[in-house]
């Protein structure tokens, strides 16, 4: 599948593990930057170095609250990475259904072993 | 599908060389590890209903290899193959796994099954040596998906022959 390469692109923006981890954190629930520097142990400047990065992919929204920056997670600008994994997983989740049949099989067949004895 | 499951398998990227696939199964671990390196058992489902295995070889020591080949249904072959290096009855495999299109590309494979209350969560974390590898492999099941599709438009086709 064709990628940009660009620093606008969903991809790029969370294959840097830092800013993977601002999302998981962010998955819980709109935070604070300082929150984020504190939990995630970085400067704040190179949190919001990362911070800019996901806004700029719309990864992440942000809303003033006072004199706080509010951050949250925007879910549907993350569906391309979604997208693209989804062929592989389906692949898998066919070849677990398969491999659901041979279980029950052994299931019942080690039910029979002791219903023999 | 003979069986109706509720559980999905799923595919995440904890890391950028990374894929995590997980699964729970309703079945206690013995039999998973056993469905899992029992070469007649493998043979049933990991053709994953996208063609026919043709080799199925399992060398199941640490130093021994396994070696999967599968004729897809577009007529093309697919293998992998790869050599143990840990296991734990029932608990844990490591191993090598070089998709044979990709020799160059090998993947280091954990499999970890954990039981509870008789359900065993099957964890299989795939370490690629690099992004571009990693992002192969996914692109592997993208195509086929395609592949898929496109028989599934053949057979309409034909069938409006």
């Amino acid at each position: 599948m064709a990628r940009a390469a660009t620093t606008t692109d969903a991809f790029n923006a969370v294959a840097e593990p830092r800013r993977r981890q601002i999302l998981d954190l962010l998955a819980d629930g709109e935070r604070p930057v300082n929150d984020l520097v504190e939990l995630i142990g970085l400067a704040q400047p190179q949190v919001s170095k990362h911070l800019r990065v996901l806004r700029e992919v719309g990864a992440v929204e942000v809303r003033d609250d006072g004199r706080r920056r509010l951050y949250r997670l925007n879910g549907p600008a993350l569906k391309p990475i979604h997208d693209w994994v989804q062929g592989f997983e389906q692949l898998w989740s066919d070849r677990f259904d398969q491999l659901d049949s041979v279980l029950a099989d052994l299931k019942q067949k080690e039910q029979g072993d002791v219903g023999d004895e | 599908m003979s069986v109706t499951s509720e559980n999905r398998a799923n595919v995440s990227l904890p890391a950028d060389d990374q894929i995590l696939i997980t699964r729970e199964f309703d079945a206690p671990r013995e039999l998973v590890f056993k469905a899992y390196t029992t070469p007649e058992l493998v043979r049933r489902w990991w053709h994953a209903n996208r063609g026919d295995i043709t080799l199925c070889e399992i060398d199941l020591r640490v130093g021994g290899g396994w070696r999967y080949v599968m004729t897809a249904r577009g007529g093309f072959e697919v293998g992998f193959h790869g050599e143990y290096r840990e296991i734990v009855p029932n608990e844990r495999i490591v191993s090598t796994e070089v998709f044979e299109g990709m020799p160059d590309a090998p993947a280091l494979d954990t499999l970890t099954l954990t039981e509870s209350d008789g359900r065993t969560t099957l964890s299989l974390l795939v370490q690629h040596s690099s992004r571009e590898n990693r992002d192969a492999h996914i692109n592997s099941g993208m195509e086929d998906g395609l592949q898929d599709a496109m028989e599934l438009l053949e057979g309409v086709a034909v069938s409006l022959r």
